[in-house]
């Protein structure tokens, strides 16, 4: 096991190195950031200064060489706009982004998989095919378009939950968290549903696609001919076989709801850390652009190493494989 | 499970000998089974045609800043504007016809969707095959990056890259087939590898056919099926991410408006209740790409052995 | 000896799109207490679907249209799923081909015999898992108390068939359905399981239907034979006497097929023809097409007749005259 934790670490650090590379050649060497720093009416002498304070005029390995240095102790330059630190900064719009994204992404897990096994064990019922066809509507519906339409019917028209913000927050651990409210989880609610649909449309098909072949093997056909009951069945063999495609998706949709947040952020004006990129991309804020796609890389990189060891702690099949 | 029972559509069911019918006629006659599938292509083939002649049948040409008037603006569905005709979705905030601004968005975002579509096609499913044709190191190197980029959402990636290439109609192609590739890539890659490990392909490569003909011949036609259903997918999430970029503000430029755009720009009337600028042309939006994921889906059945009746 | 099970003019078809599939279409035997019963036949001749019928485990769209199940002298068909799921397991139950596919990998085997012993009635882990041991032992699992806590990709194929067969014999049933069990297996581990098998039904007085497509396995295991074609039976008897003197042109040709039937250096033989597709069966003898007896007679469906121990169905029964073309 150690052996394969190992393994799975260094070539965990190759990608974050092979990342790093790729994100600050493309981010740094295209376009010129002292354009952004300086007035355009500053004389030549401040330009040049401002070139060599930036670093601008070493060779590019070498710029990388003092960005790399300088991220991995955390300190990734400041925001051109906020003139703060870049990590400062994210750290202050994480905590929103986070709660909203797991308030999602575990709804949506425990209520797709709940329809998605339903679906499957009955296929052929009225009820599956509603929830089949309302899957597809959330597969194909653009989530910016879901938010529009949640915004207008239950802010504009009812007026029953707020359009946007974050509400009245309460601090826990030193962060402040929206869902402690009650005027925060009215905040919460759209956006969070928002973000849910389309995962929830997500899970639900690939609980049925599971539940459909899990139920026409052998095993619960072996568990039938001995007599147990199909709860027993659905509880006992089925949750436990599902559960393997399940978390697998669950850890990566983790991840890629972290990023879809950027499109559910800027509808709701959730103050996340996907509006500040979205804001920052349109005033070519580069280091906060840098920061957050190496950030971002690294917590696909976080998330696919964790879900390799969960996957060989719950698979006993992988545990022994490993082992040996 | 040997025998549970004998495949009803049995080959041997010799008589009388079955009329030789193209695979593209069985093929029909199956899709045609599925309603929802008929009519979803149906409101696919309307959609395109409304896009292809908007031109000729738009009640008015909305790039044609002179034919604007700002007295019309914002008017709801209905409204007979200073042109003298009926604003059957009313009009935008520049006083544009909705329903003519619809068709000319139809255009662009199917436009977007089938270059960006078909550019990944090409460049993924060639880059699939490559790897499985070549093997060895160029196929690890491939697939790694390959696997690489899907652990990343598209939609990170094409917002990146639309930030970093600048606005335009080829930059968001570029942008949205980079997203988009490694989908046929690794489509192509199983189908090809699958079919490469059979015995007959070996058999051919023995042979003195030159390598391209193998490619050409066998590993290229039986990938077709898998990415046919992806292209489909991938076509209609082209138009959903294209539609996505320009709602916020990254895709196209102003002067010519796909259907994101449009929702984009009615989008802060909504909170004063003129909620037709931006609805209207997403039910436009929304109606295109469920179709197109319906005929996707009905597409897949078919081509999945293993729903096969 | 006391009879467990008897079949009559079971019938189970499966109502597709493209027809009504008469998978079994008549089929009666009966079976006695600790006696082995050979079901042969071809992919495809319905001896699966009896097998599934006789548990009321067969999927839609298939369906027992008719025909009567007595487990011990109780009515299973048209019983309500309550009663057939309360007899599975205690009274019949059943393993398959592929010990691989059955057990379920995430779960070790005590768990899972756990789970079978908890189906019939409230049981002590202590005591189940006591119960658990006991029969793998008995199916030749030593130090099983350990194995419990195995999954089961840690036993070889033949070891995991071993603990199939233990979990179908938890509640010691009256008829164990056995699906081309060791068909999956190694020959050497197959020739292992089946003498065990023999011992295991003299001793518990189990009954068992053992299902094959090799006529070689089944008698050298089953007191007597049931030969199914086409969803019928074709013919039934005691194993020697229908494997000395088979009076049906299909049972004689699967024994000619037989590889130790040949004599050394000569073509093995074979039947012509393949299985007809149960949604156009000729009107007359299904076997017919495919048959060097038929002539005009067999345009009419021959009924069961007997012939001394055996029974057949066949207008032309007998040693046969012609020899099977090869």
């Amino acid at each position: 096991m150690l052996g394969f934790v190992i393994q799975r670490f260094l070539q965990a650090v190759v990608v974050m190195a092979a990342m790093s590379v790729i994100v600050f050649v493309g981010v740094y060497a295209i376009g010129n950031p002292v354009d952004i720093v300086i007035p355009p009416d500053a004389t030549q002498d401040i330009r040049e200064d401002a070139i060599r304070r930036l670093g601008l005029d070493r060779p590019l390995w070498e710029q990388y060489w003092i960005f790399a240095t300088n991220a991995l102790q955390g300190d990734f330059g400041r925001s051109f706009v906020y003139n703060i630190p870049v990590l400062e900064l994210i750290g202050s719009r994480l905590p929103a982004t986070l709660e909203l994204v797991l308030i999602s992404v575990v709804s949506a897990t425990v209520l797709g998989v709940t329809l998605g096994i339903y679906a499957g064990y009955r296929p052929d019922s009225r009820i599956s095919k509603t929830i089949m066809a309302l899957s597809v509507l959330g597969f194909s519906v653009p989530s910016f378009w879901v938010g529009l339409i949640l915004i207008l019917t239950f802010a504009v028209s009812l007026g029953w939950l707020p359009a946007g913000g974050r509400g009245e927050t309460v601090e826990l651990l030193g962060i402040r968290w929206s869902f402690l409210t009650l005027d925060g989880l009215a905040h919460i609610a759209l956006p969070a549903v928002n973000l849910a649909l389309f995962k929830l449309a997500m899970m639900i098909r690939l609980a049925r696609a599971g539940t459909r072949e899990i139920m026409l093997t052998d095993t619960i056909k072996f568990a039938r001919a001995a007599g147990l009951s199909e709860a027993t069945i659905l509880r006992r063999h089925l949750l436990k076989m599902i559960s393997i495609p399940i978390v697998t998706v669950f850890g990566l949709e983790l991840g890629s709801t972290l990023a879809f947040a950027v499109v559910t952020e800027t509808i709701f004006s959730w103050p996340g850390v996907g509006k500040l990129i979205i804001d920052s991309i349109s005033v070519l804020d580069r280091p906060v652009m840098v920061a957050y796609l190496i950030l971002t890389a690294a917590l696909f990189v976080t998330i696919n190493f964790t879900v390799d060891l969960v996957f060989a702690l719950i698979d006993p099949r992988i545990r022994a494989r490993r082992t040996a | 499970m040997t025998d549970i029972v004998p495949e009803p559509a049995a080959p041997e069911k010799s008589t009388p000998a079955p009329r030789a019918v193209s695979p593209f006629a069985r093929f029909w006659s199956e899709f045609r089974e599925s309603t929802v599938a008929v009519v979803a292509l149906v409101v696919v083939v309307v959609l395109c045609l409304l896009a292809l002649f908007a031109p000729l049948i738009a009640p008015q040409d909305p790039y044609d800043l002179s034919r604007l008037s700002l007295m019309d603006a914002r008017r709801p569905p209905g409204f007979v504007g200073t042109g003298g005709y009926t604003h059957l979705l009313g009009t935008d905030p520049q006083g544009r016809d909705l329903l003519s601004a619809i068709m000319y968005g139809l255009r662009v975002s199917i436009q977007i969707g089938l270059a960006a579509g078909g550019v990944a096609l090409a460049f993924g499913a060639g880059l699939g095959i490559l790897a499985a044709y070549l093997g060895g190191r160029i196929e690890t190197l491939i697939m790694r990056i390959v696997d690489l980029q899907l652990s990343f959402p598209a939609i990170l990636l094409a917002l990146v890259l639309v930030a970093l290439l600048g606005q335009g109609k080829a930059q968001l192609i570029g942008a949205l087939v980079a997203a988009q590739y490694a989908y046929f890539a690794r489509t192509a890659y199983g189908a090809a590898t699958a079919e490469r490990r059979k015995d007959y392909i070996e058999a051919a490569l023995a042979t003195p056919l030159s390598g391209r003909r193998v490619v050409l011949r066998h590993l290229l036609p039986n990938c077709m099926p898998p990415l046919i259903v992806v292209a489909t997918v991938q076509i209609a999430n082209s138009i959903s991410l294209e539609a996505t970029l320009s709602f916020l503000g990254l895709g196209l430029p102003v002067t010519e408006p796909s259907l994101g755009m449009l929702i984009s720009n009615g989008f802060p009337y909504m909170m004063s209740g003129r909620y037709w600028i931006s609805v209207y042309p997403g039910v436009a939006l929304i109606v295109l790409i469920v179709a197109i994921n319906l005929v996707g889906d009905r597409i897949r059945d078919q081509f999945n052995p293993r729903l096969r009746r | 000896m006391t009879e467990v099970l008897r079949v009559e003019g079971l019938k189970t078809h499966f109502h597709t799109r493209a027809g009504v599939v008469k998978a079994v279409d008549g089929v009666s035997f009966s079976l006695e207490e600790g006696e082995i019963l050979g079901l042969v036949g071809e992919s495809g001749s319905g001896k699966t679907v009896t097998g599934f019928s006789l548990l009321g485990l067969v999927d839609p769209p298939g369906r027992i249209v008719e025909g009567s199940i007595r487990l011990k002298g109780q009515e299973l068909v048209g019983a309500d799923d309550r009663t057939l799921r309360a007899r599975r397991g205690r009274d019949i139950s059943m393993i398959f081909q592929d010990p691989i596919a059955t057990l379920n990998p995430m779960l070790t085997i005590g768990q899972q015999m756990r789970l079978v012993q908890e189906a019939h009635g409230r049981i002590t882990h202590r005591a189940a898992d006591a119960r658990s041991a006991e029969l793998l032992s008995r199916v030749g699992i030593s130090s099983s108390s350990a194995r419990l806590r195995a999954y089961p990709h840690e036993f070889s194929g033949g070891m995991r068939q071993r603990v199939a067969i233990a979990i179908a014999l938890l509640h010691s049933p009256a008829v164990i359905v056995a699906d081309e069990p060791t068909t999956a297996l190694d020959v050497s581990i197959q020739a292992q399981i089946l003498a065990e098998m023999k011992t295991l039904v003299a001793e518990t007085g189990t009954a068992m239907i053992w299902i094959s497509h090799d006529l070689a396995v089944v008698s050298s295991l089953a007191s007597r034979l049931l030969v199914m074609y086409a969803g019928r039976v074709v013919e039934r008897g005691p194993t020697a006497a229908v494997l000395r003197q088979p009076k049906h042109p299909y049972t004689e040709g699967l024994i000619a097929s037989l590889p130790s039937s040949a004599s050394p250096g000569a073509p093995l033989r074979q039947i012509p023809g393949t299985t007809p597709s149960l949604l156009a069966l000729p009107p007359g003898c299904p076997f017919a097409p495919r048959c060097a007896r038929a002539d005009a007679a067999c345009a009419i469906r021959p009924d069961l007749s007997e012939i001394g121990t055996q029974t057949v169905a066949c207008h032309h029964p007998g040693p046969s005259h012609t020899r099977v073309p090869a």
